[in-house]
């Protein structure tokens, strides 16, 4: 009987803390993003951080999307010779990289990059008291760290993500021309004819909801830090982590609403 | 207690748990204006709790904070950031700013929180550096580029920057060699009459407590046990004071030491 109780005890208990720590992130969210709409704003901070999450992803978030374009290229052609379907090849890459493909890996090389760097930054200021120094300077902690990484990641993303989108196309242009034996301007044609503006739009609109996860989870983890070094280091993991899933489940979320229920 | 001038912070009956952990047991502390009261006590008696209790940084679980008689437990977040202009702190590690030169984490309250241009308020960080004993060029490196004892300084001089009437100091001369120490202390006391600042200090540092207050008090169990002017500590009559200024293992507090 009390190994039951103890069994039930322990998973109240673990009920408990998911709903303190959800009650927690949902407090954080809300007064992140109401401070987002209040002056005062930093136009300073926020273009700092447009250039680290964005001009400094780009190496990063370019190289990845061009061998995904020309990887899909040759899978879709292996897989699809096999029904004499080769010249979907172009149709399949350009959806597949605008709608799915490239905001996804956008996205989680951006948690990995920077999710990462906004928690060690925001919680090694949290250990070292630089968070409650900036309070005691009559400055708003929110305002100043939480903000501009908020907007910066929504504004930026979907910039990334364009420029991921022109490369990974591109990646797949190279590797059917000049691998797969596609006519150069045949391939350009297919992509010209099967480029909607929905679709890049709504991997745009991903995007951004991706940037906005990313430097949410990573504020939250770094603010929330505790116990110096190794704290800092959980933060680190969590935000990645965190961010990451909520990217592939936000993404289901997404799919379904801009496409299947269109 | 019939002083003509209302005091400058008054705390009554303040109370902190962390957990079940309570570590401010019903504190009362009064300072008056331009007075130096500094806060003795051992490791982990809850004296940083109480400087940020008095800050905002930390909740109070009851009790009353008074500042120009006017109360922060329970106020609103504006209120608390009108009154929060009053107060400079210098933190046990510094806190300075690992992304910004000297010069602007000393400018800092001055550009965000009082709203002055970057030229104005860099001027008057090189004067506040000086006031402390660091020249204009100290001013263009990062803070990681400077030893303790010139992070302390600066960490002075961004506290007294925006010229508070009340300042803080959590710990000024700990991890500082004694002579450096002592800079610290006379940065302390000068920059204070200079402001005509309450100030109050928390500190283990017996030498520095004697230095730079008009009056002690003792922390000991979440609870002041002894207050009174800094030239009667040495009479005081209470042993828990006696142990702890003479840094006796032998007395009244026991430190809880356990065999792992």
């Amino acid at each position: 009987m009390s190994v039951l109780l103890d069994f039930l005890a322990a998973i109240g208990a673990a009920t408990l803390r998911l709903l303190a720590a959800s009650g927690r992130f949902g407090l954080f969210a809300v007064a992140a993003v109401s401070h987002c709409v209040r002056p005062p704003i930093y136009p300073r901070l926020i273009g700092r951080q447009l250039v680290d999450i964005g001009y400094y992803s780009l190496p990063v978030v370019g190289l990845t999307a061009l061998f995904t374009g020309m990887v899909l290229a040759l899978q879709t052609y292996t897989g699809f010779s096999n029904f004499a379907a080769e010249s979907a090849v172009p149709t399949v890459v350009l959806l597949s990289v605008t709608r799915e493909l490239g905001p996804v890996i956008a996205g989680l090389m951006v948690a990995g990059r920077i999710g990462a760097a906004i928690a060690a930054e925001i919680g090694t200021m949290r250990v070292t008291d630089q968070i409650d120094a900036l309070t005691t300077l009559s400055t708003n902690p929110y305002k100043y760290l939480v903000v501009p990484r908020l907007l910066a990641g929504t504004i930026v993303m979907p910039m990334l993500v364009f420029v991921a989108d022109i490369i990974g196309v591109f990646g797949g242009f190279l590797v059917g021309s000049y691998r797969l034996r596609f006519n150069p301007s045949v391939y350009i044609q297919r992509t010209a004819d099967y480029l909607q503006t929905n679709d890049v739009t709504a991997g745009l609109v991903k995007a951004a909801v991706f940037g906005f996860v990313v430097a949410l989870m990573g504020c939250y983890f770094g603010y929330n830090s505790r116990g110096g070094a190794q704290g800092v280091g959980a933060a680190t993991t969590y935000a990645v982590v965190s961010a990451s899933i909520l990217i592939l489940l936000l993404d289901y979320v997404l799919t379904a609403i801009l496409f299947v229920g269109r | 207690m019939s002083d003509a001038k209302p005091a400058k912070i008054e705390v009554q009956g303040l109370r902190k748990s962390f957990g079940s952990k309570l570590v401010l047991d019903g504190i009362d502390l009064s300072i008056g204006q331009s007075e130096s009261v500094v806060v003795i006590g051992g490791s982990g008696t809850g004296k940083s709790v109480l400087a940020k209790c008095i800050l905002g940084l930390l909740i109070a679980d009851g009790g009353s904070i008074k500042i120009d008689g006017a109360e922060m437990v329970g106020t609103g977040a504006r209120e608390r950031e009108r009154v929060m202009r009053k107060f400079g702190m210098l933190f046990q590690g510094s806190a300075l700013f690992d992304s910004l030169p000297v010069w602007e984490n000393v400018a800092f309250g001055l550009i965000q929180g009082h709203g002055k241009n970057r030229h104005e308020a860099k001027e008057i960080a090189i004067e506040k550096l000086a006031a402390v004993g660091l020249g204009a060029e100290v001013g263009e490196l990062r803070p990681a580029e400077l030893s303790g004892g010139m992070q302390k300084r600066v960490a002075l001089a961004r506290a007294i920057c925006a010229e508070p009437e009340i300042i803080i100091f959590d710990e000024p001369t700990t991890g500082l060699d004694p002579i450096m120490g002592d800079v610290i202390n006379d940065l302390i006391l000068k920059c204070v009459h200079e402001l005509g600042a309450t100030a109050l200090s928390i500190t283990h540092d017996m030498a520095s407590a004697r230095k730079i207050s008009d009056r002690i008090a003792m922390i000991y169990r979440g609870k002041i046990i002894w207050s009174g002017p800094t030239a009667s500590i040495d009479r005081s009559g209470n042993p828990y004071v006696e142990q702890f200024i003479h840094g006796s293992a032998e007395g009244p507090i026991q430190m809880e030491v356990r065999a792992t």
